[in-house]
């Protein structure tokens, strides 16, 4: 990307001001190398996000950002439903509700080291994954219904789970607003048998050891010393949220002319926050983000009856559970008063610092878990909410590595299977029903995760706690 | 002239269909959408499925048939080989056929969640050719 537009204001945050129809400034965050290797696309989705009706403060880049569709991913910018404001579907995703959650094992790296072939198998055959998979529940409609309304909550109460796992959870498990009845039949069609399924491309479910502590405290907070194992998944709302994703955008690129919306680019889709199509949204994309809780909340009940398998006795207890495609309602000081602001992060993590009330009990002093993955060869790491990332972000840091290659280059740079025996060689057992989503998956096709992280922190979006390396790769 | 290409997405892959009308553009445009997800040879065109949709201009009509077929994929557990795509104005009918996905044979690596409006065009070349493509989301 080019810098000559930028102001730097410090080493990691880079501020362009508002030209031509832009209402915002659009500012990024990563070192001056970082940015220059982001796509050009990322600075046009930037300002384009920028002249959105009712935008707030600035148009923000993580340091993970890269070329999305409409916003681009690692975006995050705040809307005020008082003037003119819009919801956007395009600013959220398909894949609504996409997170992380992360469960401690009470498991040192020489237990599993032991049994690691056959853990990977059993947790290849008891996690669905891949194009076609099935999950093993079979909701009828009353079912689906209810699931949209209670989240994790409504998994719980059916046997997935406990409650102490709600309270690691963003909205202890449950996103109050879902309206099940603007979810369309396709969409609940499309769920069916898709409840307690990984899907495909970035998904996956990784056995990692804790390789390296940075922040004593935080992880003693958290749970999590060196040496030990941990379980990370990755996923989101499935075939419910694509469908949502798929036909809002439609709705609302046509309507958006009724709305008196220029869009600078379809796929910023947006309606008005005060508006039915708005409000419609709204209850539909929270139903997604339960439906994405329940979801993570099942595969969590899979993986613990795979774990008993092999580990008798072993407790998995969640870190905690983070979803990073969302458009939320909080509250955030603007020019020193407090406003309730839309806030829209596509692959962007909340980031909460210690004191916010929206914290668990057991975390508030602490702040919020951000749990970034990484890749398969690589490391995926814990973070935690800055009180700075408010001023800075809307309290928001970065979620992933960032893929710097499309599938398209890295099908033709590597072979699956010889990633996969390259990986098996460095003690990383990969377990996926395809080699050439392995292929598009290399760790090769993606940023340097541990570069994206510095960045974050040293940006102050949010601080480093551990390092996570795998052990083991479930892909989807 | 008729053929289907990738183009490169840093997140995501670009779908294009090349053919002599618009209706085959869209036939091709399906093609590299399997494609996505496997390789087409693998796939037997045992199964039919009829589509229809319909939308204000030719790109969301594109859009329009991709999800489409994104939803029958899902939905069904199929795959899809064969398209037969026919335009009426801003309407469209197909048929479709294809299998019930197996994973070994087919070793399918990444669901489409849906097509975007990223890189969208519909139009026809100097040449005559028409070209249909977007990016697709997996």
């Amino acid at each position: 990307m080019d810098l000559q537009k930028f102001t730097q204001l410090s080493e990691t945050e880079w501020r362009v001001e508002a030209f031509d129809g832009m209402r915002v400034p659009g500012v990024i965050f990563g070192t001056e190398e970082l940015i220059r290797q982001m796509d050009q696309k990322v600075f046009e989705q930037l300002i384009n996000v920028a002249c959105l009706p009712g935008i707030v403060k600035a148009a923000y880049a993580m340091p993970d950002a890269h070329w999305g569709y409409g916003f681009p991913i690692g975006g995050v910018a705040a809307f005020d439903p008082d003037r003119g404001g819009v919801v956007s579907a395009g600013g959220v995703g398909f894949d609504i509700s996409c997170g992380v959650r992360s469960l401690r094992t009470g498991l040192r790296v020489e237990d599993v080291q032991s049994v690691k072939a056959r853990l990977a198998d059993v947790l290849f055959r008891r996690i669905p994954a891949g194009v076609g998979s099935r999950g093993r529940l079979r909701l009828d409609r009353f079912d689906v219904d209810a699931m949209l309304c209670g989240g994790a909550q409504w998994a719980v109460e059916r046997g997935y789970g406990v409650k102490q796992d709600l309270e690691r959870i963003e909205e202890r498990g449950c996103m109050k607003g879902a309206k099940p009845m603007a979810v369309s039949d396709h969409a609940k069609n499309r769920q069916r048998d898709e409840m307690g399924t990984l899907g495909s491309g970035n998904h996956y479910l990784e056995v990692q050891s804790v390789a390296k502590v940075f922040d004593v405290e935080a992880a003693s907070a958290l749970g999590i010393q060196e040496g030990e194992v941990v379980i990370s998944i990755h996923c989101g709302s499935r075939g419910l949220g694509h469908q949502i994703g798929t036909e809002f955008l439609k709705e609302m690129v046509v309507a958006a002319a009724d709305s008196d919306i220029d869009l600078p680019d379809r796929e910023l889709a947006c309606a008005p926050i005060h508006s039915e199509i708005g409000e419609r949204y709204l209850g539909a994309m929270r139903a997604a983000i339960n439906c994405a809780l329940a979801n993570r909340q099942i595969l969590t009940h899979l993986l613990r009856q795979a774990m008993q398998e092999v580990f008798p006795g072993a407790e998995l207890t969640l870190i905690y559970d983070v979803s990073h495609n969302t458009c939320k309602v909080e509250e955030h000081p603007v020019n020193g008063r407090s406003m309730r602001l839309y806030v829209h992060r596509k692959g962007a993590t909340r980031a909460f610092g210690p004191g916010h009330p929206d914290l668990p009990d057991a975390l508030r002093a602490t702040g919020q878990p951000v749990l970034i993955g990484g890749t398969m060869g690589t490391a995926s790491y814990i973070l935690i909410g800055t009180k700075e990332s408010e001023k800075h972000s809307f309290s928001s840091s970065c979620h992933g590595a960032g893929r710097q290659m499309s599938r398209h280059q890295a099908l033709k740079n590597w072979q699956g299977r010889q990633v996969v025996d390259d990986l098996a060689k460095r003690g990383i057992l990969v377990r996926s029903p395809s080699y050439r989503g392995v292929a598009e998956e290399a760790p090769g096709a993606y940023k340097d995760v541990s570069a994206v992280v510095d960045a974050a922190d040293r940006a102050e979006l949010s601080r480093k706690v551990a390092r996570l390396e795998p052990l083991i790769t479930i892909k989807g | 002239m008729n053929h289907w290409a990738h183009f490169p997405h840093e997140a995501d892959v670009g779908i294009r269909g090349v053919g002599d009308s618009k209706q085959e553009a869209f036939e091709q445009a399906a093609m590299a959408l399997t494609a996505v997800v496997t390789d087409q040879q693998r796939i037997a065109p045992l199964e039919e499925v009829t589509i229809t949709c319909s939308a204000p201009d030719d790109e969301l009509l594109l859009v329009d048939w991709l999800n489409a077929l994104i939803y029958e994929m899902a939905t069904r557990k199929m795959l899809f080989a064969r398209f037969e795509v026919h335009l009426s104005g801003r309407d469209l009918t197909a048929k479709a056929w294809g299998e019930k996905v197996d994973v070994a044979r087919h070793e399918p690596a990444v669901e489409p969640k849906g097509a975007c409006y990223t890189e969208l065009v519909v139009r026809q070349n100097p040449t005559g050719a028409w070209i249909a493509q977007c990016v697709v989301d997996v």
